[in-house]
């Protein structure tokens, strides 16, 4: 079986769950996508499954070579592992949302919104200095950022002030809701990251994965 | 694209809302669980906000318990778990949002009572009754529906 698929982010909602509660979710497009490349252990050294995501109006000739065998005209192209053997994978093949079901963890990675060039405290969490007791200019300073003359500069790693945002970022075991494999529309509870229409890797969750491995191993 | 997340919330939005507002008493019948038996259990007073919209919109009503404490509750709307929405009394309000009502107590918390077009006074409806008391014997209380 492949690990996930390629989605975008939606937007997000709210629903009301059996017992009446209000749940927060995020509504991906998780698929349709498009086989676009199958891996092997003997060619590859690893087995995994590209996969093309989305519509690209002009491909370049490259591109176009690349694509040829599956058909697609995919914007995105992107590689997802295969964790078991269970399915053959073609070229050419659609996979579509209903690899998940309700009740599923998984794992959601995105870029993070770009946030330009922040301060100390917005990137780093820093506590900022008071705001009283006759401070002038230091309600959002960093502080101390080294000792004097020994060691007589500022070690690599110093946290500052600087662009943050639009980074990988990867959030685990969020609970699907709701799978709707007609439209591929997946309900997952909390938020992603990214801003709406931003490209998402939805995976199957890997503690998830790996305790379902452990459970089989003792069984075994 | 939106158009999912909309119709995603319509599948859950109920359409059994009378129309009230702001200044509104009204009374909600909310589904308590205990244990694994179910029971209705009314909240009534004035409404003193009604924000946001769409799936997310909510209301809080106000009432003086018996000891004399304000007591809020705030509900979705759409909430599968109100059973109802009563509304028990029209009011006539300059505001929207009616936080002043949390300083006042008593005789000045009164707010004065609005008549929706084409709805008949309260004296006129107990006329209607009582003279219908005679042909038919069960007789509702609904407000008429606005136009």
């Amino acid at each position: 079986m492949i690990e996930g698929l390629l989605g975008k982010k939606l937007g997000m909602t709210q629903i009301f769950d059996e017992q009446g509660e209000t749940v927060p979710v995020t509504v991906l497009q998780v698929g349709p996508c498009v086989v676009t490349q199958v891996l092997t252990a003997e060619r590859n050294g690893y087995r995994a499954v590209q996969l093309g995501f989305g519509h690209k109006k002009r491909l370049n000739e490259p591109e176009k070579g690349h694509l040829k065998a599956s058909g697609a005209q995919s914007r995105f192209l992107r590689e997802m592992k295969i964790v078991d053997d269970a399915d053959e994978y073609a070229v050419g093949q659609t996979l579509d949302a209903g690899l998940f079901a309700v009740g599923e963890v998984v794992d959601v990675t995105g870029t993070s919104k770009g946030k330009g060039f922040t301060g100390v405290v917005k990137r780093h969490g820093f506590r900022g200095g008071p705001k009283t007791h006759g401070q002038s200019d230091r309600l959002r300073a960093p502080g101390s950022i080294g000792a004097t003359s020994t060691p007589g500069r500022v070690f690599k790693g110093q946290r500052m002030a600087g662009r943050s945002g639009a980074d990988r970022i990867t959030v685990q075991n969020l609970k699907v809701v709701r799978v709707d494999p007609e439209r591929n529309v997946l309900l997952v509870q909390g938020s992603v990251p990214g801003p709406n229409e931003g490209l998402l890797l939805v995976r199957k969750a890997i503690k998830a994965r790996q305790r379902a491995a452990a459970g089989a191993r003792r069984a075994r | 694209m939106v158009d999912i997340i909309r119709s995603i919330e319509r599948e859950q939005m109920r359409g059994d809302i009378p129309d009230f507002r702001a200044g509104d008493t009204v009374r909600a019948l909310v589904k308590v669980v205990e244990g694994n038996r179910e029971r209705t259990q009314a909240f009534e007073g004035v409404v003193i906000r009604r924000r946001s919209g769409g799936i997310n919109e909510n209301f809080t009503i106000r009432r003086i318990s018996a000891n004399g404490v304000g007591v809020e509750r705030t509900f979705p709307i759409h909430s599968p778990r109100l059973e109802r929405i009563e509304v028990v009394r029209y009011g006539k309000v300059r505001r929207a949002k009616l936080y002043y009502l949390r300083g006042l107590t008593g005789r000045a918390a009164r707010i004065k009572e609005r008549r929706p077009k084409g709805m008949l006074t309260r004296k006129q409806l107990a006329q209607q009754a009582a003279q219908q008391a005679a042909t038919a014997p069960v007789v509702t209380m609904e407000p008429a529906a606005e136009e």
